[in-house]
């Protein structure tokens, strides 16, 4: 068997409903899995931008990317780990506060990760971290020894970087 | 001039040169049947059941090349549809399949007759459309055939609320068809068909693989001519058969789990395969660790997803048959492979297909050797089961879209309807039905607007009182245990034929086979049903048992 390797798809859609089924039924029906999904309408309102992580060995990864580049609705599709690309993702997480002393370490590991606040209760607040996979990793583990009440990511986004030229 | 959403449609389906709809009408999509109640120039042939209405589409689809439209209502009309939108679906059919869906403010709320039907045929179509709004109807019927009938062709599904088809507007049909995620690449890359000339011009031992992709694209006159000048030896599948005369000296006939032996050693000694809109299939494959092991491969096909998907490929090439055959043709002449061509001979002579007369029963390879004999140039229509493979071995088709057979779903029932689309899209050929006493009855029912429309079908049905194929697995790989099999309980079938105003046989010897079939070919005011009543028991080979390598291939006589 041949390892396994993580890739993520930039795929351009048709902005119209049904077409995120039928990407992710192409999943579904062939036994991949999806790890992230990203999709939101992109500056051109009839088009969409999916970003989607996922996983396979040499022959599913093409597999993947043939079978999204026949769907009639997918108008590009590209494998970003095969060029250069730059990644983000949000998390947002809403740490358990039971005293003052703990809210003060908690702001402080927060300004490490540069998160920002945007709740803050007298039981809680609730952190907004952006980054790559490993940064967010370092701090969710971080906050899980004081305590995660919730925790919502966004999913990766990403493309490729610009041209040199 | 504005016209309703029904009539939109049909005045698009005109411009597609649409000349059946097969459907059963129903409450989603009466204002579609109501338009062409008085449609002269598209001719509405009212099925018994919406899977034969599939299937009926499919079989024109198959035999002319355009594509097939079945038409149905919401609900369980579309959901009787699904049998035939799949298998036209895992066989490349073009075919446009409308149903009728609840009105727009119900749909989502369970209504009566209500059926996601996008949903439902998701994995099963090329492609499909919901349309709410009457103004989208005439651009979908345009997209929706380019879709069905460019590229690797493909069921395309149109559900149209009720309501868009009753409201009124402009009717105005586009031009020209662009959608920007759907280019289907038609010529091959010009340096990888170089790349596979040098292989064939190198190959001490190659084949030509083709398969029903080749039929699609209309290729079978450059796939002879590429046979001819190469002088390598070919072996066609199951779905392309035809595509290369089964009687020319270099036809290896069909590979596979009931192919040829000759086909099934030839790839195991190959050192070169040519596969031509092939598949790989795993029925033709066999153990995928044993399939071709020194051959280097050649794969030519419209769908790239298929390309390295079952078998590595040394030599892809994505394009249209008929365009990339052109441009090899250019490029390769005679080969230089004579010990080759001798031991292809030699497997040729020394395993032919046969079988051996039990006592007096009725074979079943008699029967149909006979209908070869006396109807060699009918479009022969297969079902599924044991009668297809003993049809595919025993007839030898000469001719692209001679043979019908849903391959790849292998879905009994298939054959009656889409005889009946056959018939209807070559009215001056005879149109030949080898059935089987499972699948015969599964769509049976069919029989009716064959009778109605004096369609001169010839349905002959290889009975065995057994759902055969699985009660030869059942002998070979359960022990003989049959379960569920058994279908001694089946009706006379000419007595039944007879009945739905056909004309019904029944055939119990085999000096009575040759003028059973001469009489069948005096009957043509309508069907001639024949039930041919043959030995219960005969298997098909030779076979190569699932998961086994085509080396291993079990040539059944001793």
């Amino acid at each position: 068997m041949n390892s396994e390797e993580r890739h993520i798809f930039s795929v351009l859609v048709e902005n119209r409903f049904g077409v995120l089924a039928r990407v992710a039924g192409l999943f579904s029906g062939r036994g991949f899995n999806i790890d992230s999904l990203n999709v939101a309408e992109t500056h051109d309102k009839g088009i969409s931008h999916i970003t989607l992580v996922t996983h396979g060995d040499a022959q599913i990864i093409d597999q993947i990317y043939q079978h999204l580049n026949r769907l009639i609705d997918v108008i590009e599709v590209t494998d970003l780990s095969t060029g250069t690309h730059v990644e983000r993702e949000l998390v947002l997480i809403k740490v358990a506060i039971d005293d003052p002393q703990k809210r003060t370490e908690v702001l402080q590991v927060a300004e490490v990760f540069r998160g920002r606040v945007i709740d803050m209760k007298p039981a809680s607040l609730v952190l907004e971290i952006t980054g790559d996979e490993g940064k967010l990793k370092a701090a969710i583990d971080i906050f899980n020894t004081y305590g995660i009440l919730e925790l919502s990511r966004t999913g990766k986004v990403a493309m490729l970087r610009g041209s040199e030229k | 001039m504005e016209l309703s959403g029904a009539q939109i449609l049909i005045e698009g389906l005109k411009r597609e040169g649409v000349e059946y709809i097969f459907g059963v009408n129903g409450g989603a999509a009466m204002p579609i049947f109501d338009a062409l109640y008085s449609e002269p120039d598209i001719k509405l042939i009212p099925m018994r059941h919406e899977q034969g209405a599939s299937h009926a589409a499919d079989g024109y689809a198959r035999v002319t090349g355009d594509v097939g439209v079945a038409l149905a209502t919401s609900g369980p009309g579309a959901t009787n549809l699904v049998t035939g939108i799949a298998t036209a679906y895992m066989d490349s059919i073009p075919m446009v399949a409308i149903t009728g869906q609840v009105f727009t403010h119900y749909i989502g709320s369970d209504a009566f007759q209500e059926c996601d039907v996008i949903g439902v045929t998701r994995p099963i179509c090329k492609h499909s459309y919901l349309i709410k709004s009457n103004n989208e109807i005439a651009d979908v019927v345009a997209e929706a055939f380019h879709i069905a009938k460019t590229g690797k062709p493909g069921p395309v599904i149109i559900d149209i609320a009720k309501d868009a088809q009753i409201h009124e507007t402009l009717f105005q049909y586009p031009e020209s068809v662009d959608i920007r995620g759907y280019k289907p690449q038609i010529h091959g890359d010009p340096a990888q068909i170089a790349k596979a000339a040098e292989l064939i011009k190198e190959a001490k031992r190659p084949m030509l693989y083709a398969g029903g992709g080749v039929v699609l694209a209309n290729a079978s006159e450059e796939l002879r001519k590429l046979t001819f000048n190469t002088q390598i030896p070919i072996t066609v599948t199951l779905m392309g058969l035809g595509a290369f005369p089964e009687t020319h000296p270099l036809a290896m006939e069909m590979p596979g789990m009931h192919g040829s032996c000759c086909a099934n050693y030839a790839f195991t000694d190959a050192d070169l395969v040519v596969a031509i809109g092939a598949r790989f299939d795993d029925r033709v494959t066999g153990d995928l660790s044993k399939f071709a092991p020194n051959a280097k491969k050649i794969h030519i096909d419209i769908d790239a997803s298929c390309i390295g998907k079952n078998v590595p490929v040394d030599v892809p090439i994505v394009g249209d048959a008929k365009s990339v055959l052109t441009e090899l043709n250019k490029l390769v002449g005679p080969t230089d492979i004579d010990p080759w061509r001798a031991q292809i001979q030699e497997w040729k002579q020394k395993y032919p297909f046969e079988y051996e007369q039990k006592g007096d029963k009725v074979m079943p390879q008699y029967v149909i050797e006979q209908i070869y004999k006396h109807y060699s140039d009918a479009i022969v229509v297969a079902d599924v089961g044991q009668h297809q493979m003993w049809a595919a071995q025993y007839f030898k088709f000469t001719e692209p879209r001679q043979w019908l057979n849903s391959g790849g779903l292998g879905t009994m029932g298939f054959s009656l309807p889409a005889a009946i689309g056959a018939q209807l899209g070559c009215p001056d050929k005879t149109v030949v039905n080898i059935n089987g006493d499972g699948s015969y009855i599964m769509t049976i029912q069919e029989l009716v607007p064959a009778v109605t429309m004096k369609l001169p079908l010839k349905v002959f049905i290889i009975n065995n009182m057994y759902l055969g194929m699985v009660r030869q697995w059942q002998e070979l790989f359960h022990g003989k245990r049959y379960s569920a099999v058994d279908y001694h309980d089946n009706p006379d079938f000419a007595l039944l034929a007879e009945a739905f105003g056909a004309t019904g046989l029944r055939v119990e010897h085999p000096e009575d086979v040759e003028p059973a079939l001469q009489k069948a070919k005096g009957i043509n005011e309508g069907p001639v049903v024949i039930d041919f009543i043959v030995d219960e028991e005969e298997n098909v080979f030779p076979m190569v048992p699932a998961g086994a390598g085509l080396g291993d291939v079990i040539r059944g006589l001793s």
